[in-house]
């Protein structure tokens, strides 16, 4: 969908997050000089389309105690991926979990599951839970320990044209 | 910073869903957890000021903004690594890059206004590095959630 000048201005004055007070749509609308029950609507309608896709909490997996991560990477029949990616996305320890195209012959994987843990041992034993689940429908997979953060941004908008 | 108890950690989980749109959010979702307004807003504040929440607010989709994704691999030689990582990095259009353990070892995300975005941003880092750009666009989502052991 296309988003007007004035959803433009609601995302930008959201980035940053929703203020944590009692009434915070009345006092973000109050900064864009809009009033309380236009912006509800608007962002209402923003969910509708998908350009938000809800509105929580992004926990901090590393303060958590949630250090180590882990993107296993599955070659599921592809026949199957449909329900067991289903079966796999709904673990409580995955936070992603997404088909994508192999890369042949260098990249056979088409199931992607980032799972977190307290330690690697922690996390190989919720990748040993998904290969369960797989069984025979996997063909083979990997686990790739992320090593270092070398970049990190939140979403950026270009400016009006 | 305080340590979680049993109540932050039952916050962590639920406001993962998705807050109400009402003129009193917080009130309604405290109402659900048995807490006062009052209470869970000092909470999260902690819970935010301590880091252990990096944000709370919408999530945008860009896809449906019109804008794309894309997951990028690349095997990076290492000791040409550094320079390498200087080239992709510069490029706006990479919103996060990470090391991983496997000799496909740069995996970057491609965030871009248009679909075409995603193309010409990865053939030209593979113009500049001399290395090859695995795509590895979604197909599908598989979406529940992270949750906290309660």
């Amino acid at each position: 969908m296309s988003i007007t000048v004035m959803d433009r201005q609601i995302i930008e004055a959201l980035q940053g997050g929703l203020p944590l007070v009692p009434t915070p749509f009345a006092e973000v609308a109050a900064r864009l000089e809009m009033d309380e029950a236009t912006l509800i609507d608007r962002l209402a309608a923003l969910k509708a389309s998908g350009v938000i896709r809800r509105i929580a909490a992004a926990p901090n997996h590393y303060m958590l105690g949630m250090v180590a991560n882990g993107m296993t990477v599955w070659d599921v029949e592809d026949t199957r991926i449909t329900v067991l990616g289903a079966q796999i996305g709904a673990l409580p320890f995955v936070t992603h979990c997404y088909e994508r195209p192999r890369a042949l012959p260098d990249w056979p994987y088409n199931l992607f599951a980032m799972v977190h843990g307290a330690t690697r041992d922690e996390v190989s034993e919720k990748r040993a839970q998904i290969a369960a689940i797989l069984g025979d429908a996997c063909r083979t997979s990997d686990i790739l320990y992320s090593t270092r953060i070398l970049k990190k941004t939140g979403l950026r908008l270009k400016e009006s044209t | 910073m305080t340590p979680l108890d049993d109540t932050d950690r039952h916050i962590l989980n639920h406001l993962q869903d998705d807050l109400p749109l009402v003129a009193n959010p917080y009130a309604e979702v405290a109402a659900e957890l048995g807490l006062t307004e009052a209470d869970l807003l000092a909470r999260l504040t902690r819970l935010k000021q301590d880091r252990m929440i990096t944000r709370f607010g919408p999530f945008f989709d860009a896809t449906a903004m019109g804008g794309a994704f894309c997951l990028c691999a690349m095997a990076v030689p290492e000791e040409r690594f550094d320079s390498v990582l200087i080239k992709v990095n510069a490029h706006p259009e990479v919103a996060h890059n990470y090391e991983r353990t496997h000799h496909l070892n740069m995996w970057f995300v491609l965030a871009t206004e248009t679909p075409e975005g995603i193309g010409a941003t990865a053939d030209a880092i593979e113009q500049e590095t001399g290395l090859t750009v695995l795509r590895f666009p979604k197909l599908q989502e598989f979406f529940i959630g992270f949750r906290v052991a309660a």
